[in-house]
C-alpha cells in the first residue's frame, strides 16, 4: 500500500469514528435530558427521538451562515477550523486495538495533552473577532477555565506516565494488561477522578459551562456564530466529550483489554472493549450534566488551583514513592 | 530532489509569509494568529528533522500557553478591533531592518560554520534519554532554572495581589 493511500484511509477512518461518535454523544446527551426532564422531543418525536441528530443536522446546514459586519471576518472564520483542528487531532493516537490506530506514537500523551491545547486559540479568537460583549465575556471565561484546568488534566496524566513507564498509549495498556488490573483500581484511582473532572471542564459541560452559560451570556463565544459555523461547535462538542471519554478508558480503565479475557483475541473484542468503556463513561458525563447546577466563577477556579492540582501533585508524588519502593 | 524537501521549501516558505505577516500587520490579533502559524510550521520542521520532542513542546509551550496568555492578557485589557494606529510606526523602520538582518546574518553565519553547511538527520533522541541526561549531566542547571521560575512566580503572585493584611506587616 502507498503511502499517499494509507494516509487517505487513516484520515477517512478518523472522520468515520470522529463524526458518528458525535452523533451517538449526541443521541446519548439529549436522549438522557429527555429522560430526566421530560422532554418530549427526543423522547417521543420521530422514531422515539432517534432520529433527532439528522434533524439536527440539517436544520444547522439549511440555516444561512451569517456573518455579521462588524466581525473581524479573517478570525471568525478560522476560530472554528481551530478548534475542529485540535479535536480531531486528538483521535491519531487513540488505539482501538493493539494493531488499530492510526500512530502509535513514542510521545502519545504528550501529543494528546499538546494537542488539545489548541482548541483554547479558537474559543479566545471566537470570543475576540465577533464583536460582541457576550462573546468576548465567554470568551475570557472559557481561556481562564481552559487554562486553569488542563494543569491537573496534565498533571493527572503524570502520575498514570510514571506508573506505566511509558508514554505511549498502547504501551500503557499493554502494562495494564501485564499488571492483570486497570489503572483505575492499581493505583490511580484519584488520577482518575481528578482527570474527569479536568475533562468536563475543559468540554465546558454542566456543571462547569460558566463560558457558554446561557443564563447569562446566551451562548458564549458562540453567541454570533450561525448556520454550519455553529455546528462546527456544536460537533466538536461532542467529538471532544467523544475523545475524551475515550482517552480516559484507555489511560485509567484497560482501553482495548477486559480483565481475564485471553490477550490473544484482543484483536477481535478490543474495539467492543474501548467503545463500551466510552460510552458508559460518556453517560456518567451525561447523568452529571443534568444532574448539577452551575459553579459560580470563583467556585469553578477554586476548585482547579486549591483542590485538584494540589491533589494531583501529591499523586504524582504518591506514585513516583511507590514506583522506587517497590 | 525528493518529496520531503518539496514539502520542507514549501514550510520555509509559509514560515517567511507568516513571520513577514506578524511583523507588517497593524492588527494586534492578526499578529498573534499570525505567530500562531509561524510557530505550527516551526514544529512541523522540527517534526521532519525527527525532533518530535522539541515540536511537541513547541506546540504545547509556545501555542497552547504562551499564545494563549498573549490573547488573554490582550483581551482583558483593551481589545480593539481593526487597525491600531499606534502599531503603524514608520519612524524606526530603517533601524529596526539594519538590526534584524545583522542578527539573521550572525545566526546564519554561526549555523551555516557550525554544521559544515549541511545537516544529518540521524534517528533522533528518545525522550527517555533526554529525560535521564536532563536528569544526570544538566540536573543542576535543571534544578536553578526551576528555582528561578518558583521564584517568579511566587513574585507574580506576591505583586498582583494587593494582599491588606502583608501591607500592615510591612508598616510594622
Amino acid at each position: 500500500m502507498s503511502f499517499g493511500t494509507e494516509i487517505l484511509i487513516k484520515v477517512g477512518v478518523v472522520l468515520a469514528f470522529a463524526l458518528n461518535g458525535a452523533v451517538i454523544f449526541t443521541l446519548m446527551d439529549v436522549k438522557g435530558s429527555a429522560w430526566m426532564q421530560r422532554r418530549p422531543g427526543p423522547l417521543h418525536v420521530g422514531l422515539r427521538g432517534f432520529i433527532f441528530p439528522l434533524a439536527e443536522v440539517i436544520k444547522f446546514i439549511q440555516k444561512e451562515d451569517i456573518i455579521p459586519t462588524k466581525v473581524d471576518k479573517t478570525v471568525f472564520k478560522l476560530a472554528p477550523a481551530f478548534i475542529l483542528f485540535s479535536v480531531f487531532g486528538l483521535f491519531v493516537v487513540v488505539p482501538i486495538s493493539p494493531t488499530l490506530v492510526v500512530a502509535d506514537l513514542n510521545l502519545g500523551v504528550f501529543y494528546l495533552l499538546a494537542i488539545s491545547t489548541i482548541s483554547t486559540l479558537g474559543v479566545l479568537t471566537a470570543g475576540w473577532s465577533s464583536a460582541n460583549k457576550y462573546s468576548l465575556m465567554g470568551g475570557l471565561r472559557a481561556a481562564g477555565q481552559l487554562i486553569a484546568y488542563e494543569l491537573p488534566l496534565i498533571l493527572a496524566v503524570v502520575g498514570v506516565v510514571i506508573q506505566a513507564e511509558t508514554m505511549s498509549l498502547v504501551g500503557i495498556v499493554e502494562k495494564q494488561i501485564e499488571w492483570g488490573l486497570p489503572f483505575v483500581i492499581a493505583g490511580q484511582g484519584v488520577a482518575f477522578v481528578i482527570f474527569m473532572i479536568a475533562a468536563t471542564a475543559e468540554m465546558m459541560r454542566i456543571p462547569f459551562d460558566m463560558p457558554i452559560g446561557e443564563s447569562e451570556l446566551v451562548s458564549g463565544f458562540m453567541t454570533e456564530y450561525s448556520g454550519i459555523r455553529f455546528l462546527i461547535f456544536y460537533i466538536a462538542e461532542y467529538i471532544n466529550m467523544f475523545v475524551m471519554c475515550a482517552i480516559a478508558a484507555t489511560l485509567f480503565l484497560g482501553g482495548y483489554h477486559i480483565p481475564l479475557l485471553p490477550v490473544e483475541w484482543v484483536n477481535f473484542y478490543g474495539p467492543v472493549s474501548l467503545l463500551t468503556k466510552t460510552l458508559l463513561l460518556g453517560f456518567i458525563l451525561v447523568l452529571v450534566r443534568w444532574s448539577f447546577p452551575r459553579f459560580r466563577e470563583d467556585q469553578l477556579q477554586n476548585i482547579a488551583w486549591k483542590i485538584l492540582i494540589p491533589l494531583s501533585l501529591l499523586n504524582i508524588l504518591i506514585t513516583s514513592v511507590m514506583k522506587v519502593v517497590f | 530532489m525528493e518529496a520531503i524537501d518539496i514539502f520542507s521549501y514549501f514550510l520555509l516558505l509559509g514560515l517567511l509569509l507568516a513571520g513577514a505577516r506578524v511583523v507588517t500587520t497593524s492588527n494586534v490579533i492578526h499578529a498573534a494568529v499570525a505567530l500562531v502559524f509561524t510557530l505550527t510550521i516551526t514544529a512541523v520542521i522540527f517534526l521532519l528533522l525527527a525532533a518530535e520532542f522539541v515540536g511537541l513542546v513547541i506546540v504545547m509551550v509556545y501555542i497552547g500557553a504562551v499564545i494563549v496568555l498573549f490573547l488573554f492578557g490582550i483581551m482583558i485589557t483593551r481589545a480593539p478591533l481593526g487597525e491600531n494606529a499606534e502599531l503603524d510606526n514608520d519612524k524606526n523602520k530603517t533601524i529596526a531592518l539594519l538590526i534584524s538582518f545583522s542578527i539573521f546574518g550572525i545566526f546564519s553565519y554561526i549555523l551555516l560554520n557550525t554544521f559544515d553547511r549541511q545537516i544529518n538527520i540521524t534517528e533522533g533522541t528518545s525522550t527517555e534519554i533526554l529525560g535521564q541526561i536532563l536528569l544526570s549531566r544538566f540536573v543542576y542547571p535543571f534544578e536553578i532554572v526551576s528555582f528561578v521560575l518558583l521564584a517568579a512566580l511566587i513574585g507574580g503572585i506576591t505583586i498582583a495581589r494587593k494582599d491588606n493584611a502583608l501591607v500592615d506587616e510591612d508598616q510594622v
